[in-house]
């Protein structure tokens, strides 16, 4: 039961990022993790609602895109997508295959944010070109 | 209202991953081999890291331990019987160490100083999904199956696994008695991390523990 620490700290990087973008509402949360990355989809989403109540986030939708283990064969040089978890081995040639190209990803791959159209609305002095210049130079 | 999408592309461990690089750093630029033991709670990780400290000791080897658990120092008390520097921390319900915690750890031990130590052992909580996520900036990652637990262990458990660098089958004086499928284990391990390193110990009897010994030995003169 790792996920609470897990949407803690998904929680953080999350506040950290949008905290660029004022007056902003992050709307969904969209997340890239690995087949073999011992997370439990369900319990992450149970544990996302604990993490984000009573923050900005609340009510944000947690997207979780579940990425296939994808290995390397020595013997072939491709790579090949597995079904599951539970042989490593290249699906053409059968040989074992320990080179993981993919699979343990626990990544946050991008947010949604809803955005107020007027810089005045959005509590922030500058425009949101402004805002993009800043973002660009830092 | 305007959607926008903000590519992030950061890995939701960040912080812990960085903190366990630069303990691995501080590792390597001192020649401390660290290892992190990981199991389902009742292996043996304590048992088998009794005799290791002892028997490492009397090879002349300097060595230490820093051990994990819920709650209680048992762990430790038990293991500095060895006469090796323990220290316990107590994630008080976490069921997993991360990097920080090893890190505050180290940082609070006056009983250890790096360059004076040739392996480290972190003993995890006890615990077969959490602890493969967080990298504790160890080298190598070792994951103990016992024959009491059944041979299937990795395949339910390929998260884990999968994320060892070798693995210590314990308890093997009472294989028999489990009617403990050799084979069948050896099998399962290598399907879920093929090629690992597989020692069979008895930290009781003391089966095995030369190889096991032998490899951490060699391993820790690599530098």
């Amino acid at each position: 039961m790792h996920e609470l620490s897990i949407a803690s700290s998904i929680v953080e990087a999350v506040t950290e990022s949008a905290a660029a973008y004022p007056g902003a509402r992050v709307k969904a949360v969209r997340l890239r993790v690995g087949a073999l990355a011992s997370v439990v989809q369900d319990s992450l989403q149970f544990c996302w609602e604990l993490a984000t109540e009573g923050t900005p986030l609340a009510g944000a939708a947690l997207v979780i895109n579940v990425l296939p283990v994808i290995v390397h064969c020595a013997a072939c040089g491709i790579d090949s997508q597995l079904d599951g978890v539970q042989s490593f081995r290249c699906p053409h040639c059968g040989q074992i295959a320990a080179d993981l190209r993919q699979g343990r990803e626990l990544e946050i791959e991008s947010i949604e944010l809803d955005e107020p159209d007027s810089p005045t609305a959005g509590q922030s002095y500058w425009s949101t070109a402004e805002q993009d210049k800043m973002k660009e130079q830092a | 209202m305007t959607t926008r999408i903000v590519e992030l592309r950061r890995g939701i461990l960040k912080k812990n991953d960085e903190l366990a690089a630069g303990l691995r750093d501080r590792f390597t630029s001192a020649g401390v081999l660290v290892l992190n033991l990981v199991s389902s709670p009742g292996t043996g990780k304590t048992a088998l890291l009794e005799r290791t400290l002892r028997d490492l000791r009397a090879r002349g080897m300097r060595v230490a331990a820093l051990v994990g658990d819920l709650e209680t120092d048992n762990d430790a008390r038990r293991l500095a019987a060895s006469g090796a520097p323990v220290r316990q921390i107590n994630t008080h319900g976490i069921c997993h160490l991360d990097a920080e915690m090893v890190a505050k750890h180290l940082d609070a031990w006056e009983a250890v100083s790096f360059p004076a130590l040739d392996l480290l052992f972190i003993e995890n909580v006890g615990n077969l999904v959490c602890p493969s996520s967080y990298d504790l900036g160890e080298r190598i990652r070792v994951v103990l199956l016992s024959v009491t637990e059944g041979e299937d262990k990795p395949l339910k458990y390929p998260g884990l696994f999968n994320s060892a660098d070798a693995a210590v089958i314990t308890k093997i004086d009472l294989a028999a008695p489990c009617g403990f499928d050799r084979d069948l284990a050896l099998k399962n391990l290598n399907e879920i991390r093929p090629g690992i390193r597989v020692f069979e110990t008895s930290a009781k009897t003391g089966a095995g523990m030369e190889a096991w010994l032998d490899f951490l030995a060699g391993e820790a003169r690599i530098r």
